[in-house]
């Protein structure tokens, strides 16, 4: 290993002040995001060539925009929560059943009877409720994450279908089902939505101790203990807001089908991990960005979307996006090794 | 020194307003309309001579664990059915998740044995040695909805008419497009589950039918027979044809978010049609208020017919109208077109 370097010390092999930005460590979230922004470009290149009569109408391509951000909403308010879990050393396999049932829950008959007021604050406090219980298994019944958010998703999708009766609950209050229905100067409420999350996501990750603990947890948890750091109630913390997103998720998801059931959101938690994953953050906690997520999104959006303005089946939209994780993982496996050094050990 | 550090104040409020918030939830999980309506489909049999009390009989039954409202609709249905009868004991057993899991179940079954079983197969094919052993074992199977390839595992198959839904669906958007002479209709289409086998034969039934006239489908979505995918698939739908003549979107259940999305993007140049019959979607057509202008049927009213008929096998006796002494082997329903003509008289058929 050493001798070829010898021979031929490659770029990054120099002192690391010397780096240029493109090798920089510190601006490699930036260096991703702008990544997936090309990826997204990428797309919409692909759109405007198999379909010019549709992109040639510039009212189609701003309700297209639209479209694609509000399918994008509900997935991504979810995301942003999981993204601090996974930055934070976890995961949320149960954010779909949670979705599903904070929107049951907030849709029966009786809830319904208190109002939209009653029904938001129902899904908000089942999706924090459900994340606390979430925390406190991880944090004080010391269950591995994936094994106890494995249990609540298969918990609380039985809890659902027992509440709801196993029957598609029609939403008849007209204010929850008006946020997906009305615009704001031009704008679908649902994107005001996902904007104020993600703007909350940013600056609570960014600018606050409270993000800085959650990338410290995440890097290094015993020494985020020995730092002072109240691990476990911090990492209770993380699934109680991880809940809260989902509940604000349930919300969105109610008023666009106008309706929730047992088996709505379903797999939810696999597209934001993935979306998560695809955005640069690392699994095994430590590393990631709310920005990087978004995108991430944004690019499952258009590509849906790609593929429902050619006609095309899911199967090969589902293989598509399996293809795109795995390039995403394999992107970032290789920043932790110089070129150099991946040929010399082949 | 200080006592009780672990009540200070701000716990105390915490933990009171979270008990508190609980104590709420939990009263808001009922779902009781307060008008008692128990909408299930059955059929009382006034001046039927079947209905008249017979041998005492058991059916056993068993259906996979409803998912959605169509499958709830058939296990309610074939409850309500065996209690109108005064000699008919009611034994069901639990599915389970899988065809392995509904396998083991319907051994219990078989261990109480009843004169009859009726049974909704996750698989007919997985499933279709059991119905051979149960024959075999001299238990007749009436079986519902999802036939077994072998005629000798069932003594009666009753089932809907996928194919026949497409073909419904599609004569209809014919019917209508023809009367407002659309030379070149964009017809679009919103399917179920596209990985099963019944989503597979309502949209051949659709794409023949549509063929014949000359149409075809310009772009088809398939959802998971949810109300969320429903609006999902249908957003895209609606995107991807800024024009559109008619849809087609095959449940009900997922039709509530389909008319969600319909509204969301507010669109009206077009009409649809459903599928299966929903109270909500009989409802709206008998409105006239939406797109929504017709639905072709998959009534689950046949798991009520089914328990009816597996009791008069059970006893011997064939239908009251027919000439035959015994139950037929097989039925299949017809996919009746409601529109808002005929509303009415669908609208207790809804589930």
């Amino acid at each position: 290993m050493t001798t070829t370097q010898t021979a031929a010390p490659p770029a990054n092999e120099k002192p690391a002040e010397k780096r240029s930005w493109w090798r920089d460590d510190a601006s490699e979230p930036l260096r991703r995001n702008l990544a997936l922004f090309g990826v997204l470009i990428l797309l919409i290149i692909i759109g405007i060539a198999t379909r010019p009569d549709l992109y040639g109408d510039s009212t189609w391509v701003r309700n297209n925009i639209f479209t694609i951000l509000e399918l994008a909403s509900v997935i991504g308010v979810v995301t942003v929560g999981m993204t601090f879990v996974i930055i934070g050393g976890g995961i949320d396999l149960s954010v779909g059943a949670i979705v599903a049932l904070a929107g049951v829950w907030s849709t029966t008959l009786a809830t319904q009877s208190y109002g939209a007021g009653g029904m938001i604050f129902c899904a908000l406090a089942v999706g924090i409720g459900v994340g606390v219980v979430n925390g406190i298994l991880i944090a004080y019944g010391r269950l591995v994450a994936f094994i106890a958010t494995l249990a609540i998703l298969v918990a609380a999708r039985g809890l659902a279908a027992q509440i709801s009766g196993k029957q598609t609950q029609v939403s008849t209050n007209t204010f929850i089902n008006d946020i997906a229905l009305n615009d704001l100067l031009g704008i679908p409420l649902l994107v005001y939505i996902l904007a104020a999350v993600v703007a909350a996501g940013w600056v609570l990750l960014n600018r606050t101790t409270f993000g800085r603990r959650t990338v410290a947890i995440g890097g290094n948890a015993e020494a985020a203990r020995l730092a002072g750091i109240n691990v476990k109630r911090h990492t209770l913390l993380l699934y109680a807001l991880s809940g809260l997103c989902c509940g604000i998720a349930a919300i969105m998801l109610t008023s666009q089908a106008n309706s929730a059931q047992a088996a709505m959101a379903n797999l939810y938690e696999l597209d934001a991990i993935a979306a998560a994953i695809i955005g640069g953050t690392l699994l095994s906690g430590g590393r990631g960005t709310i920005i990087g997520s978004l995108l991430g999104v944004i690019v499952f959006a258009t590509i849906t979307n790609l593929f429902a303005i050619n006609n095309l089946s899911t199967e090969v939209q589902n293989m598509v996006k399996g293809g795109i994780i795995v390039a995403a993982v394999l992107v970032q496996q290789f920043r932790y090794k110089s070129f150099s050094q991946l040929f010399n050990r082949a | 020194m200080r006592h009780l550090p672990d009540l200070s104040r701000r716990r105390l409020l915490i933990g009171g307003a979270a008990l508190g918030a609980g104590a709420v939830l939990t009263g808001c999980t009922s779902n009781d309309s307060g008008d008692d309506g128990n909408n299930a489909q059955v059929n009382t049999g006034d001046n039927n001579a079947n209905a008249a009390p017979g041998k005492q009989v058991s059916i056993g039954f068993s259906a996979p664990a409803a998912d959605h409202g169509w499958i709830a609709a058939i296990t309610n249905n074939a409850k309500a059915q065996a209690g109108t009868y005064s000699d008919v004991e009611f034994k069901t057993v639990e599915a389970g998740a899988d065809a392995a899991a509904q396998r083991a179940a319907l051994q219990t079954l078989i261990a109480q044995k009843p004169d009859v079983i009726v049974l909704l197969p996750h698989d007919g094919k997985e499933l279709n040695s059991f119905g051979l052993e149960a024959m075999q074992a001299g238990i007749p199977v009436v079986n519902l909805d999802r036939a077994f390839p072998d005629a000798k595992a069932y003594r009666l198959q009753i089932k809907g008419d996928n194919y026949g839904m497409g073909v419904s669906a599609a004569t209809y958007i014919i019917e209508q497009l023809k009367a407002k002479s659309v030379s070149a209709p964009v017809i679009g289409e919103i399917a179920g589950m596209d990985e099963l086998e019944l989503t597979q034969e309502r949209s051949k039934g659709f794409a023949d039918t549509l063929a014949q006239a000359g149409f075809r489908v310009a772009n088809r979505r398939a959802a998971r027979f949810t109300a969320d995918t429903g609006q999902q698939e249908a957003a895209s739908l609606l995107q991807a044809l800024p024009k559109m003549d008619a849809v087609w979107n095959h449940d009900d259940d997922q039709g509530i978010g389909v008319l969600a999305a319909i509204s969301q993007a507010n669109r009206k140049e077009f009409i649809m049609v459903g599928g299966a019959g929903s109270k909500a979607a009989i409802e709206a057509i008998q409105a006239d208020n939406s797109v929504l202008k017709a639905t072709v049927t998959y009534s689950p009213s046949m798991a009520s017919s089914a328990i009816s008929l597996a009791r008069l096998i059970a006893q011997g006796r064939g239908m009251s109208d027919l000439v035959e002494l015994q139950v037929p082997k097989e039925i299949t329903l017809a996919s009746e077109t409601i529109t808002k003509e005929n509303a009415g008289n669908y609208l207790k058929l809804g589930f």
